[in-house]
């Protein structure tokens, strides 16, 4: 239950209260370029919670195993090497060059077999899977997931579940948030906006508006983990 | 943003040194004209103090990353393009990265995330995509100091105007008076999307009204 608890309180905290979009502004290439049709931004958003899910998985597994301090496989082989020594490795300054590796590699097998199994996925967002490497949404989860994960006492370590918690709700508070900015998008083409506004202009003091309104949810994990642990 | 920014940048004749250094200051402004690099535009303008800091460690990566990007131009092939620039540009931010931890750990622990975002700011990978893989050393370093120059002035707007407004100082110092009532809003995140769409509306107009035929 406690478990549950914090699985909970992990995905409400990644999808709304601290919204990838909204309130980290990772991925905001995306938002702004992306955002000008409803079932495009929702096709981007659904790539995107793919591949942000596959690299955490990816992320996640590295990390734990070989990048971190006194990571278990690298230890092994270090051991292999120098018998007998008891140094910890730590391999975690290769951490940025292994994710950005990870989310590059993972795009490009995705869109291969997207391309050959799917075809008609494909032509839906295929357009967009190219563009995901450079999404700062990705490797941002990773950096987050690193940070529970790299340096941290045992017994506080994230596991598995709840790194791809974070990832996937993450990805879908990406979505929500690019879906509703394109319907407002949608609507915006009708109105009279002042000629130096037009285009990024307006839809950035649009973003503001609604990141207003998700601060709404600041403090909702607090009462929420009160209830959870009684 | 990639087929926009090559129909802009001519490959092989091109601006020379100097006009693409210009270039990037203000006619093709990372931020403001290219809407390149949002991400740590919107995230480290709360102040000027972790602006600067983000503004010194894109100018290191962006220099580095286009000089390497040129010198290596030649053996470039074009499927592995994308991947070797992340991959040199993911180098030179980790030295920055362990740089700030290492002597400045209050601004490390402050900029938090947005450190190592720098590898995947748009703003660098074009860069290296539209000028320093097919240009000399010379024109691709000229050509990123500009960029940077660019990329700190946008910065530095923007976060003069959440800084003052929104705690009352600029660079630590106070400017307004101490009645000033603390503008909350505008150092979260709503203010800097409210600011920087308002700038942006602003910097279109100056522009616009400079070279009605632009448009």
């Amino acid at each position: 239950m406690e478990y549950l608890g914090s699985l909970i309180l992990i995905a409400l905290g990644a999808a709304l209260i601290n919204n990838f979009v909204l309130y980290y502004f990772v991925g905001i290439c995306p938002f702004l370029g992306v955002s000008r049709r409803v079932d495009m931004a929702f096709g981007m958003g659904c790539a995107v919670t793919f591949v942000i899910s596959i690299a955490a998985f990816l992320s996640w597994v590295f990390t734990t195993f070989i990048l971190r301090p006194g990571a278990p496989l690298s230890n092994w082989i270090w051991s292999l090497v120098n018998p007998g020594s008891d140094t910890v490795v730590d391999l975690s300054i290769l951490n940025y060059l292994v994710y950005i590796f990870v989310i590059a590699s993972s795009v490009q097998f995705v869109e291969m077999y997207v391309r050959k199994f799917h075809p008609p996925l494909y032509k839906s967002f295929g357009i967009f899977l190219p563009l995901i490497t450079t999404n700062c949404a990705i490797l941002f989860a990773c950096l987050e997931i690193m940070k529970h994960v790299s340096g941290v006492p045992p017994a506080q370590m994230w596991d598995l579940g709840r790194a791809l918690t974070l990832a996937i709700f993450g990805g879908i508070g990406f979505t929500l948030a690019i879906v509703l900015m394109a319907g407002m998008r949608e609507e915006l083409d009708l109105c009279d906006v002042p000629k130096a506004l037009r285009g990024a202009g307006i839809t950035l003091i649009v973003a503001g508006i609604l990141a207003m309104a998700f601060m709404g949810f600041t403090g909702m994990d607090q009462s929420l983990s009160g209830l959870l642990t009684g | 943003m990639t087929e926009a920014a090559t129909a802009a940048g001519p490959v092989d004749s091109g601006p020379t040194a100097g006009e693409r250094f210009i270039n990037g200051i203000l006619p093709e402004n990372p931020i403001y004209r290219q809407l390149l690099g949002m991400c740590p535009t919107l995230a480290v303008t709360g102040g000027m103090q972790p602006a600067m800091t983000m503004t010194g460690g894109v100018l290191f990566v962006l220099v580095c990353a286009n000089v390497i990007v040129s010198l290596i131009r030649g053996l470039l092939k074009p499927h592995l393009r994308i991947l070797v620039f992340t991959l040199t540009i993911a180098t030179f931010v980790t030295i920055v990265d362990r740089f700030l931890a290492a002597y400045m750990y209050q601004m490390s622990k402050q900029l938090g995330p947005y450190v190592p975002l720098i590898i995947v700011n748009c703003l660098i990978i074009s860069r290296c995509e539209v000028c320093a893989s097919k240009q000399s050393v010379r024109v691709a370093l000229a050509d990123a100091v500009g960029q940077s120059i660019g990329f700190g002035l946008a910065l530095a707007s923007i976060a003069s105007v959440r800084e003052i407004l929104g705690s009352g100082t600029w660079f630590g110092m106070r400017v307004l008076p101490a009645a000033w009532p603390e503008w909350v809003i505008m150092v979260l995140p709503p203010g800097a999307f409210i600011t920087l769409g308002l700038l942006m509306g602003l910097v279109n107009w100056y522009v616009d009204r400079r070279q009605p035929s632009r448009r």
